[in-house]
């Protein structure tokens, strides 16, 4: 068993064993969410948690995942029980200067296997799939708006089509570098005209137009390099006119066969992405926060193709200049055979929705519990405390 | 059932639309008003092609579709075999990871060899990295890119051309279905082969035969990773087993087995089990792709295209879903597969998924529910779904019921604009831009069928710029005759005021290719 004080860094109200201890006190921050910015980036096909932040100071971890403990023997550590994978360079970096802290064994209400579900249910903040049809993060918006008595924060998403978090009765621009030529200023005025009485596509081409014309230069930039699209992102969350709100997807992390290589080049490409924004953001980055989640986790052993299948708890992370950062906040399971969950995934221990709640409730000063229900309403949970810097 | 139902002969015969029930609060709708020829066209096909003639029997017109599809058209017949081509390229593929691991390069490979078609640019860190390959690799890896760009070609200009573009429709509807991706390496020679060998002859025919063909195809078991799953009490699992440190795969995966009961028959909600799940994987060990692997010199050839190797699948019967399947060889999957079929879980979530394509995102009931009796009273009879479809008052109400996908929107767009075939590379990089190319969906889901995934501002941008290019290279000077036969009966008074005051025939065509008429359906 473990006595370190990793065990339990931090303890979420509801954890079953009990709620006292390092909570922090209640943070009031500088009233108004007007220049606090928020990017969820979510991870799509569910990211492996026990490779994203190995828990080497388990027994457990050696006798599941042998073969890659050589791979974070020089990798960051957090505390003494975990490794940062060694392709987070930045993110270690940015955890070692207290910026960016890790979530560990939390896992949303969705106890089943389809990542489809569990992208619905992580996007909607619905307790079953699909029983929910607008997102989590476009409720933020509105919540935002009333509890601010002001208009909603602009909302993007950098993707060609608006995903489902963002979707709702709040209005959200959606925006993806195009490497077609400009079309003509004229066609463009008359394309306006065209869709004059048509209420759904004036709308969407208005703001369109909008964003392309503040994307400025970056709009050529490749989508697909990670680094540009970070600095994108930032890009396109400058000055008074810019999102405050913004999704990215990065997809490509349901590794079934060959994990190692696949995983760091993920990794890799999340890191990238991830220091990109962060230097794009300048100074702003004090008023910044990323939330980094993922539908599921995988399964604690390597199946018969070196891969991973669909499991339950993972990691996340949260990533700021305000952020409390530098240190794992788990309630760890263990990695035991009577420790997994059903014999073969990271038990669940933190709901990943009272992680997500506290973090944007503490952010933009929100009272924690009603943002919860608002954003993820039916959960017994708590919003977890203490993500940021009062 | 025969062609003449009541509702047809009155979709057909009357030339109207049906009124909708209630669509007081329907964004799609926006005023719009789609006559029969137009429904037929549009919600049905691919929209009308330059110098067709406008239907004036509009369910006639898509019953005689059926006959006319032509499952393997010259382009395809003509396709040059790529068989083989996958083993060979998996075997380089391995090789050079180890000799990449080697060097701590490990992951340049996969990325070299998964890169999309359009990221050729000398520029892109891809096409630096695989400047950066042995030429034996990158001849290999251009072989394969070529193969996949020309299949994206054939598979659009074959739509584009089809005298039966509702069809056509199904086709990519279950290809979508069934969706297999580039993006898992090895796949490049099989993607193409998959739709037009496996799919294509059997839209027509019964799902046990398509899903069979589209599930057993190297293209599937290659992309969820079934052509490396190995029964752990197999001879090939017990041998790999006693030597400790044996590379490369050695066990079960269960990727396909769930994608199969998740996605491609029972549905998420279809009353299957994680048990179910690991026996059902169990008993398609065995199933690969020939040429590939240790394993794969004992490999006998399965009709189209896989192979079964008997070493590696797991020997004893299975339980599933309550049902108990004998030992024994490829036939234990094929029963499996079977039953699955015929599953009432599997005639509801099929019957679901084809009334939202054709009858709207929220689609009504009653469809899904005379779909699903159809599927079970038929034994899961595709042409005869087509025909309930056809005959169904639900796909002929007035306003537009869908938004248009990307690909469907750019099929559309090209036949109505009348250009010569594109060529290959262009196609490829115009469908990754409008961001939806097909074999490359994100997921074994396919691409979300549900307005909400691409009405979305930055589509509006990509389609409009396409357009003002497409309309560059086009015939331009009937564009206002074009728009109302395209659309007969059913034009808007913006849209042909619009048209009317282009300063140009190529502007005016432009500005048709996303009218508001051609985004929805």
């Amino acid at each position: 068993m473990l006595t370190r004080l990793d065990r339990r860094t931090l303890l979420a109200g509801s954890l079953a064993m009990g709620a006292s201890g390092l909570a922090l006190p209640r943070i009031a921050l500088a009233q108004g969410s007007g220049t606090r910015n928020l990017l969820f980036v979510l991870l799509r096909g569910a990211a492996d948690g026990l490779a994203m932040l190995a828990p080497v100071g388990d027994p457990g971890f050696e006798a599941l995942r042998g073969v890659s403990l050589a791979d974070y023997e020089n990798a960051p550590r957090i505390g003494s029980f975990f490794a940062l994978h060694p392709a987070f360079v930045e993110t270690g970096k940015a955890a070692q200067a207290g910026e960016a802290l890790f979530v560990h064994a939390a896992a949303t209400a969705y106890r089943e296997r389809s990542h489809f579900d569990g992208q619905n249910l992580l996007e909607t903040g619905g307790t079953a799939p699909y029983a929910t049809r607008d997102g989590w993060l476009n409720r933020l918006t509105a919540l935002l708006a009333e509890a601010h008595k002001g208009e909603p924060p602009r909302a993007l998403a950098v993707a060609p089509a608006v995903p489902l978090a963002l979707r709702g009765a709040a209005p959200v621009s959606s925006y993806a570098p195009s490497a077609l030529p400009e079309a003509s200023a004229d066609f463009m005025t008359r394309v306006a005209a065209l869709y004059e009485g048509d209420a759904e596509l004036s709308g969407l081409w208005a703001r369109a137009l909008e964003t392309r014309a503040m994307a400025g230069d970056d709009g050529l930039q490749n989508l697909r390099d990670a680094s540009a699209n970070g600095a994108l992102v930032a890009s396109l969350m400058q000055g008074e006119r810019g999102a405050r709100i913004a999704m990215i997807e990065v997809d490509g992390w349901d590794t079934h066969a060959n994990q190692r290589g696949a995983f760091a080049r993920q990794a890799r490409g999340l890191d990238a992405m991830l220091a990109a924004y962060k230097a794009g953001m300048g100074e702003e980055w004090d008023s910044t926060i990323v939330l980094v989640a993922t539908e599921f986790g995988r399964t604690a052993q390597l199946n018969g193709t070196n891969g991973t299948d669909h499991g339950t708890a993972g990691a996340a992370m949260v990533l700021g200049g305000g952020v409390l950062g530098g240190r794992v906040v788990a309630d760890w399971p263990g990695l035991g055979t009577g420790q997994l969950y059903e014999g073969r995934d990271l038990a669940p221990t933190i709901a990943l929705e009272s992680v997500l709640a506290g973090a944007v409730a503490e952010h933009f000063a929100l009272d924690p519990a009603p943002t919860l229900a608002r954003l993820f309403p039916g959960r017994s949970t708590k919003p977890l405390a203490g993500i940021v810097r009062g | 059932m025969a062609d003449g139902g009541v509702d047809q002969a009155e979709a057909g015969g009357h030339r109207a639309c049906r009124e909708r029930e209630s669509h007081a609060t329907d964004t799609l709708s926006q005023g719009l008003e789609m006559s029969a020829a137009s429904i037929a066209l549009n919600r049905f096909g691919y929209g009308l092609a330059r110098g067709e003639r406008v239907p004036d029997d509009p369910a006639r017109y898509l019953l005689r579709q059926l006959d006319a599809f032509d499952p393997a058209p010259a382009v395809i017949a003509a396709r040059a075999a790529t068989r083989g081509k996958t083993g060979e390229m998996l075997q380089l593929l391995r090789s050079l990871r180890e000799r990449m691991q080697q060097a701590g390069e490990t992951g340049m490979a996969e990325a070299a060899m998964t890169g999309p078609m359009s990221e050729m640019a000398p520029e892109n860190p891809r096409a630096a990295a695989l400047a950066g390959l042995p030429p034996e690799y990158r001849t290999k890896l251009l072989e394969a890119r070529r193969v996949v760009v020309d299949d994206l070609a054939v598979r659009v200009n074959v739509a584009v051309a089809s005298p039966a573009p509702m069809v056509e429709r199904l086709v990519h509807f279950w290809s979508n279905h069934f969706s297999v991706s580039v993006g898992k390496p090895g796949t490049q020679f099989e993607v193409g082969p998959h739709e037009f060998g496996a799919i294509r002859p059997h839209v027509l025919g019964r799902f046990v035969d398509l899903l069979k063909a589209a599930v057993l195809h190297p293209a599937m078991l290659l992309y969820l990773d079934q052509f490396q799953s190995i029964g752990p009490g197999s001879t090939a699992g017990q041998r790999r087993g006693r030597r400790a440190n044996a590379q490369g795969p050695r066990g079960l995966n269960e990727n396909l087995a769930r994608e199969i009961l998740e996605l491609h028959t029972l549905g998420v909600d279809g009353g299957y089990s994680q048990a179910d799940v690991t026996e059902f994987a169990r008993a398609l060990t065995g199933w690969t792709v020939p040429g590939v692997g240790r394993v794969g010199r004992f490999a006998e050839d399965q009709p189209g295209g896989a192979a079964f190797v008997a070493l590696a699948h797991e020997p004893g019967a299975r339980t599933i879903l309550g049902r108990r399947y004998g030992a024994g060889g490829p036939e234990q999957a094929m029963a499996i597969l079977d039953d699955l079929a015929a599953h009432p879980a599997t005639a509801r979530h099929i019957a679901t998924k084809l009334a939202r394509h054709f009858a709207g995102d929220d689609p009504p009931a009653s469809l899904a529910a005379r779909l699903e009796a159809e599927f079970l009273k038929t034994g899961g009879d595709l042409a005869s779904l087509t025909r309930t479809l056809i005959a169904a008052p639900e796909v002929w109400v007035c306003g537009p019921v869908k938004f248009r996908a990307p690909f469907e929107w750019f099929i559309a767009a090209a036949r109505l604009s009348g250009i010569d075939a594109l060529p290959p590379q262009r196609i490829a990089r115009v469908l990754n831009e409008l961001g939806q190319s097909p074999w490359r969906a994100p997921s074994p889901a396919g691409y979300d069928d549900l307005a909400a995934s691409w009405a979305a501002p930055d589509v509006l941008l990509r389609r409009a710029e396409l357009a003002e290019r497409m309309a560059q290279g086009a015939p331009a000077d009937d564009v206002l005759a074009r728009a109302e036969a395209a659309f007969p009966d059913a034009l808007s008074h913006t849209t042909r005021t619009m048209l009317k005051r282009a300063e140009s025939g190529r502007q005016a065509l432009a500005l048709l290719l996303v009218a508001p008429e051609m985004m929805r359906r």
